[in-house]
């Protein structure tokens, strides 16, 4: 009988590290995008409470931590990251397994913001950007959710498809920056 | 050019995509006859002046987007979800 092995949409691509940059690539678990069916937005956030620990975001927010995370991810939209999505959440929401659809990798390090700068048309400076918030936008040509979580580091989504593209355009940007910094 | 989507805040124009005049949200019944559809579907002002266009934010949060601009001054004025602009009417 054949063995199908998993491959990652980063695979034999990364990690990689620029000077005190480092890029590599996370395993998030499941990722569940929620689309709250009309009038239905604070029932499916009492039920994402009861079953996840987490409220559905605000617009650019991120809720919870460690292993689940509730992302918005567009007009009433929300990405679950990490855990099975509980059964009940369909009766409030479209819910969608998008988790082989998406490229995951994590961007740490000093510069990590300079980095973004070049490729991002979005202010993600600390005073603007915060850990806890959460932006679609694109990075080069390519459509991104970021998140922020702590100060010197970005989660990055972008479509599995694009995941050389994703690749190749950080690490060039990581390397710029390195460079501009003497490392 | 930068537009102040609703729900993202202010965002480059490299997000968005431009969709027409916002008059496609004023679709005639099917019964309105062959003058209200051909005016709906082919007959377009070419305002100096203040424009209602529709602006996809694709990059962004995904929404359909009524931006009032000036097409003299370049001034954007305003940016509401057009599913609440079609309701207002």
């Amino acid at each position: 009988m054949v063995e199908l092995m998993t491959k990652s949409p980063c695979a034999g691509l990364l990690p990689i590290t620029r000077g005190a940059l480092s890029l590599s690539e996370e395993d998030a678990g499941t990722v569940t995008s929620l689309a709250s069916y009309d009038g239905q937005a604070g029932a499916l956030s009492e039920a994402l409470q009861a079953a996840h620990g987490v409220s559905f975001p605000a617009p650019g927010r991120v809720r919870g931590q460690g292993g689940t995370l509730c992302s918005w991810s567009g007009l009433d939209q929300a990405f679950l990251i990490g855990p099975e999505p509980d059964p009940d959440l369909s009766r409030y929401a479209a819910v969608t397994d998008q988790s082989d659809a998406w490229a995951v990798v994590r961007l740490t390090g000093a510069g990590c913001e300079d980095v973004l700068a070049r490729l991002v048309p979005v202010d993600l400076r600390l005073r603007v950007f915060s850990p806890g918030q959460s932006a679609r936008s694109l990075l080069g040509h390519l459509p991104v959710l970021l998140l922020r979580q702590e100060v010197e580091s970005f989660l990055i989504l972008a479509f599995r498809s694009m995941a050389g593209t994703l690749v190749e355009d950080l690490d060039t940007a990581m390397s710029s920056v390195t460079a501009r910094s003497g490392g | 050019m930068r537009l102040p989507c609703p729900v993202c805040g202010e965002r480059d124009l490299r997000e968005f995509t431009y969709q027409g005049d916002a008059v496609r949200l004023e679709r005639p019944l099917p019964t309105a006859g062959g003058d209200a559809w051909d005016s709906y579907l082919h007959l377009r002002d070419n305002p100096a002046g203040l424009t209602r266009d529709l602006w996809q934010h694709g990059a962004g949060c995904g929404a359909w987007l009524v931006v009032t601009r000036d097409t003299v001054s370049h001034a954007v004025h305003s940016a509401v979800l057009a599913r609440e602009a079609r309701h207002a009417d």
